[in-house]
């Protein structure tokens, strides 16, 4: 187990140096640069700003330094706010978009996981498919609608929550119930076809053979196994859910790290966007590592290679 | 953002055995027949797809970018069912219009990542070997970086034009499909009717493309079927950041997005487009919900 986890922790860094390529290239190779402002700034002055950051040298030359800056974790300074270090962007973003991100997986996972296993057992009945058809029109609905709806009706008819900003807990509600009703309904579907994969297999034929209450079937047995699609989902969700509630953070105004990505990368912040995808690029795979952990201890027949 | 639609339980499941072709289709057309929410949603976006390609010609549809400054905004009435906007644009018109860009969108992104998809997905599947994990290695890149970096970067490429529009969309959208395919072939070539038309003197391309493709046009229809509302919703997100559709040219993010601004005082403008937005992107998920259960050969009426 350890050894496996150690293998895949080095194999990241050889995949993060190809990504980091990629994006470089990418992001250089576009038309435009960090400093073409709205207004025209003097010649003279942009030459000093690029000489300042070396982005007057050739491409070869600022692609080894920033290579070996990232292996140090250094990012530099950001060409759109010079005062503040990528570092304390993120750090300072990341705990926003963290506490966000937590609590919509956590009332996904809380709602989404009963009402499928609730569909699930009740299979082919009413009950499951206005549930599924629910769920499906919470996959359907854009959060960018939902979001304005949800001001609406709440913020401005009823004035029980605030419509925007990340300060109370009441001000956390609305982004919060906006970014997760999506996710909500995509991990019922999930968990109502994992649970209806697993009933159906033999060891639940024993299970229910030996006298177990349908509750300890379902709960002890199934669940575990039945569960698995959901863990499989949830940890690339969580990065894409920290880095691209982007909608969510422009409605409601919420200083996460989906906005600042976003404004980078039409701004040539080149540093401020390699490190923001570099810090995606990592937690995808670290989550996906504690995936691929996680099943080993909900399913036996896994076994690490 | 949004979250990626179920990728179809195919992956990884064995290809479909080939039963008389005929009855596989046959039985699957019937078994949608039997699907009401399927059938329904199919009707939808029929009519849907009829009002946005006839839209010019609609009698009684007004101009969407006729302005009436004098009448301004006033709430859904008889002379204008959905209200009208801070212009005196009739919302009704703009909708309709809105659905061509929206529904053409989908069509066109969608036809992108098949083509790309489709061709990537095959080609590493039936080469194997370092080709193989060459491709698959270029995907998986692809996967670990944002979704908005890359569009960003494409429409700073294309100039955003809208069909360019279309294309990046599609350009960002083909990493799935071509993973299905991949998996798909993977069992494909193994089967006998390959090695018949290897011994027939047939090359790979033919093979890849007449042969081992139209294998996979279960899983690939269904998933198409979920590409389309993806990829429309793709573009209206991007609209509602600004970056989509540029005016006076509107698509329902579009408008989703402009009325958002004005939301406390004209609710309508969000709510029509956003409705019209929503149940087209319900019917499409309904009706690829409908065609993979009655594609697959199990009985598997109960995949998320």
């Amino acid at each position: 187990m350890l050894s496996f986890v150690v293998r895949r922790a080095l194999l990241m860094i050889p995949t993060l140096w190809a990504i980091a390529t990629v994006a470089f290239f990418l992001m250089h190779a576009a038309p435009g640069g960090p400093f073409q402002a709205e207004k025209a700034i003097p010649v003279a002055v942009k030459a000093q700003l690029m000489h300042k950051y070396g982005l007057d040298q050739p491409l070869r030359v600022q692609y080894v330094r920033f290579l070996s800056n990232t292996a140090r974790l250094d990012f530099g300074p950001s060409y759109k706010f010079p005062s503040r270090q990528v570092r304390e962007i993120i750090a300072e973003a990341l705990p926003v978009s963290a506490e966000l991100a937590g609590w919509a997986l956590l009332l996904a996972i809380l709602i989404g996981v009963p009402v499928g296993i609730f569909a699930a057992v009740r299979q082919n009945s009413l009950a499951d498919f206005a549930s599924m058809a629910g769920a499906l029109a919470g996959v359907s609905i854009p959060n960018f609608v939902l979001g304005p709806v949800l001001v609406l009706g709440l913020s401005l008819s009823l004035y029980v929550l605030p419509p925007a900003l990340w300060q109370s807990p009441a001000s956390r509600v609305l982004p919060v119930v906006t970014l997760a009703t999506a996710y909500v309904a995509y991990i019922a579907r999930l968990t109502r076809a994992g649970m209806l994969e697993v009933l159906r297999q033999d060891f639940i034929r024993t299970a229910r053979a030996k006298g177990l209450t349908e509750r300890a079937v379902v709960y002890k047995h199934a669940l575990k196994l039945g569960i698995l699609p959901v863990v499989s989902f949830i940890g690339p969700a969580t990065a894409r859910i920290m880095m691209g509630s982007i909608v969510v953070e422009s409605i409601f105004a919420v200083p996460g790290l989906g906005r600042y990505l976003v404004n980078a990368a039409f701004n040539r912040d080149y540093t401020l966007v390699m490190g923001e995808v570099l810090f995606y690029a990592a937690l995808l795979m670290s989550l996906n590592l504690i995936v691929d952990v996680a099943y080993t201890f909900l399913d036996p027949r896994v076994e690490l290679a | 953002m949004s979250i990626g639609i179920a990728p179809p339980a195919y992956i990884g499941a064995p290809a479909i055995e080939s039963p008389p072709a005929k009855s596989l289709w046959s039985d699957a057309w019937r078994r949608l027949r039997r699907n009401r929410a399927a059938v329904a949603s199919a009707a939808f976006l029929a009519w849907i797809s009829f009002t946005a390609v006839a839209a010019p010609v609609l009698p009684g549809l007004q101009d969407p970018t006729s302005q009436d400054l004098k009448l301004g905004a006033v709430a859904p009435s008889i002379a204008h069912w959905f209200g009208t906007d801070e212009l005196g644009r009739d919302t009704f018109a703009r909708v309709i219009y809105g659905g061509r860009i929206s529904l053409l969108v989908g069509l066109v992104g969608t036809f992108v990542s098949l083509l790309i998809g489709v061709s990537w997905g095959a080609v590493a599947g039936y080469r194997g070997g370092r080709l193989d994990d060459f491709m698959m290695r270029i995907v998986d890149i692809l996967y670990s970086l944002p979704y908005i970096f890359l569009v960003i970067l494409l429409l700073v490429f294309f100039s955003r034009s809208l069909i360019m529009l279309f294309v990046a969309l599609g350009l960002v959208q083909w990493l799935t499909m071509a993973r299905i395919v991949r998996g798909q072939v993977l069992s494909l070539k193994q089967q006998t009717f390959v090695e018949a038309a290897r011994a027939l003197g047939a090359g790979d391309r033919s093979i890849i493309f007449r042969h081992i493709v139209p294998n996979t046009l279960g899983p690939v229809i269904v998933y198409t079927t979920l590409t389309v509302p993806a990829v429309i919703l793709q573009e209206a997100f991007l609209s509602f950041l600004g970056l989509g559709v540029q005016p006076p040219a509107a698509s329902w993010g579009t408008l989703v997005s402009d009325g958002a601004r004005l939301l406390a005082l004209f609710p309508w403008l969000v709510v029509f487009p956003g409705v019209a937005l929503s149940l087209t992107l319900l019917c499409f998920n309904f009706l690829g919900d409908g065609l993979r259960d009655a594609l697959d050969p199990q009985d598997r009426a109960d995949v998320a």
